[in-house]
């Protein structure tokens, strides 16, 4: 096991080698000199040599990625050129609001596509099933950032209920923009987290459905085990490793999600700080919140990765 | 062998054997027929497909130059279904006037992305080795970059345009195909007919065009199904941050954009654009769907 944890994080040094490449080559393929881009259109010649020179963008190529990356291990990513700010602490602020959405939403994706996938592989073929399945498909097929939308209209700007309704006269329920409150958490974490919700539960439901067909399932049941154990000590339990792997990979879809679901809810995360940046063609903070997403992604999926090794171990042992 | 053996061995009969592999698409396609998902999503598609091709003509509207200032932000009605937008243009035009643009991205991006992919995953798999693990490794860079985020990474060194925003998820796209396509190639390259086959003089490129892609076509063709749905929902997201399609163009995901500022007074603005993208999202998911399930071989009658 120990041997395989080794194995597994050298193999991560390519990748982040090859991540870090295409990083850093962002500044450089953007058609026109970097220079001039940062400095903006009709700067003067000698403030664009200024800025060429303290980017040291007069060294040979290989010596500007070897500079960008011992920079960045110590945990300078360069300056930004808005605020005139540290890249990593302009992101070092935003960094735990979005890992905190991609949580709490991964964490509402695995509760309610559990639920869902259970219900429906118990109910195959019924008339539960096949509504679940076709919301989940829905939740798949919509894309985050309209929900987002609507969700705003419907809980946080309101829609006026009949007089009959007790307590509430409205639905604005919800606060429409920033990160922080629970009333502020809830709009966004459901945007975010409906398509993973949507996908865990359809893998589950066939994942359930691949162990309830199986052998030592009937055998257990022909002992006169209860249903209810039958289904969550045996089935589930053998049905969660491949959805082990689909939850670490979800993480990472949500990740990128949440550039857009920040967006639409004005939460203050490194996804809104991308867009801020490209759109004000601040590349250093770009690069360097692209470069951590990435890491972190990275990091996320090794820990996956582990976590199924050990889930699988434990059931090899039984 | 020489060309004119190849002449004389053929068969003088009129008579063909039937081709297994004609057959097979046949017993496919009988099995999609009776798939539910498959068939409304498939009906869904050339559904859309007609829009696109018929739609534009027949808008009661023009999509962009019909600016009714004095009736903008107008409420779904009999002379504007969908309603109006900031500017009084007819949204109902500009949906149908977008549905060509959606497919096209969501077609092209993917036709280029798997091409790429499919030709890196074969070479990867049927070489094997150096070859291998150096595009593979190339893969996983780029899967490791977070969905959406290599897409925007991209559109950022290009610019924010349509034909960029193609590429771009043409892109992000390929490491899924070079991956699938490789698995397969390792498959099939196993087996004896391939041996046979090299035995016979067959050259590579022979081998791999003529007797591996055939027969690795079916995770291909669901894969680039389910893709076209990804590659719209990424595509429209990317306009909808203002880095794909510009307006005024009739995109759905930039229309959306537009009217998550009349979110308060106009929300019609915002809900037909992206009731038009989840259409398109879910035909192409149902058939993608109908055809894993119709490919299964487990399901194979």
């Amino acid at each position: 096991m120990f041997q395989f944890i080794i194995r597994r994080i050298l193999q991560t040094i390519p990748v982040l080698i090859g991540v870090s490449i295409i990083v850093f080559s962002m500044m450089h393929l953007v058609p026109g000199d970097p220079a001039q881009v940062i400095a903006g259109e009709g700067a003067p010649q000698e403030q664009i040599d200024n800025i060429r020179e303290r980017l040291g963008l007069n060294d040979p190529l290989p010596k500007q990625y070897l500079d960008y990356v011992t920079n960045a291990v110590q945990g300078d990513l360069g300056t930004s050129m808005r605020s005139g700010r540290d890249v990593s602490s302009e992101i070092g602020a935003r960094f735990w609001v979005t890992v905190e959405l991609a949580f709490y939403s991964t964490v509402l994706a695995v509760f309610v596509g559990l639920i869902v996938g259970i219900i429906s592989a118990t109910r195959k073929y019924s008339a539960i099933d096949t509504t679940l399945m076709l919301i989940a498909l829905f939740g798949l097929s919509m894309p985050n950032f309209w929900l987002g939308l609507m969700l705003i209209q419907w809980f946080a700007i309101g829609i006026d209920l009949p007089s009959w309704v007790p307590f509430f006269s409205n639905t604005a329920w919800f606060s429409p923009s920033g990160w922080g409150s629970f009333s502020q958490i809830v709009l966004p974490v459901i945007t975010l987290g409906t398509s993973s919700a949507a996908i865990i539960a359809r893998m589950t439901r066939s994942s359930m459905l691949d162990v309830i067909g199986q052998d030592y399932i009937r055998t257990a049941r022909a002992k006169g085990v209860k249903e209810q154990i039958v289904i969550y000590r045996h089935a589930l339990k053998n049905a969660l490793i491949p959805i082990v792997t689909v939850v670490g990979l979800q993480f990472g879809g949500l990740l990128g999600g949440a550039v857009l679901t920040e967006s639409v809810f004005a939460v203050n995360g490194m996804g809104k700080l991308i867009i801020d940046s490209i759109q004000a063609r601040d590349f250093p903070v770009v690069q360097g919140t692209i470069l951590v997403a990435s890491l972190l992604f990275v990091f996320v999926n090794l820990v996956v990765d582990v976590a199924y090794r050990l889930l699988n171990k434990r059931i090899d042992l039984d | 062998m020489s060309r004119s053996n190849e002449h004389i061995e053929k068969p003088q009969t009129a008579i063909k054997p039937p081709n297994p592999r004609l057959k097979s698409w046949k017993s496919v396609f009988n099995k999609l027929k009776k798939n539910k998902s498959a068939v409304v999503g498939g009906v869904l598609i050339i559904l859309l497909i007609i829009i696109a091709l018929v739609g534009p003509y027949l808008t009661p509207y023009d999509p962009l130059y019909d600016q009714d200032v004095t009736n903008k932000l107008a409420t779904p009605s009999s002379d504007h279904w969908f309603g109006t937008d900031n500017f009084g243009r007819d949204i109902f035009s500009r949906v149908i006037q977008g549905t060509g643009l959606t497919l096209m991205i969501g077609f092209f991006s993917i036709l280029l992305g798997a091409t790429i992919g499919i030709f890196l995953g074969i070479i990867a798999g049927y070489y094997g080795k150096r070859t291998d693990s150096i595009i593979m490794r190339i893969m996983d860079v780029l899967l490791a970059f977070p969905s959406i985020l290599l897409a925007l990474t991209i559109v950022t060194v290009l610019g924010g345009s349509m034909f960029n925003v193609i590429i771009a998820v043409a892109i992000s796209s390929i490491p899924i195909f070079a991956r699938i396509v490789r698995g397969s190639t390792l498959s099939v390259k196993k087996l004896e007919y391939i041996d046979a086959m090299r035995a016979l003089g067959a050259s590579d490129s022979r081998i791999i065009f003529k007797h591996i892609l055939p027969n690795i076509t079916s995770p291909i063709i669901v894969q680039a199904t389910l893709s076209i749905a990804t590659a719209i929902l990424s595509a429209s997201g990317l306009s909808f941050l203002g880095l794909g399609a510009q307006p005024p163009t009739p995109e759905w995901g930039a229309m959306l954009s537009d009217g998550r500022n009349y979110l308060y007074n106009a929300p019609h603005v915002a809900l037909f654009p992206g009731l038009a993208i989840v259409v398109a999202v879910l035909a192409f998911n149902l058939l993608g769907d109908g055809l894993r399930d119709a490919f299964d071989p487990k399901t194979r009658e």
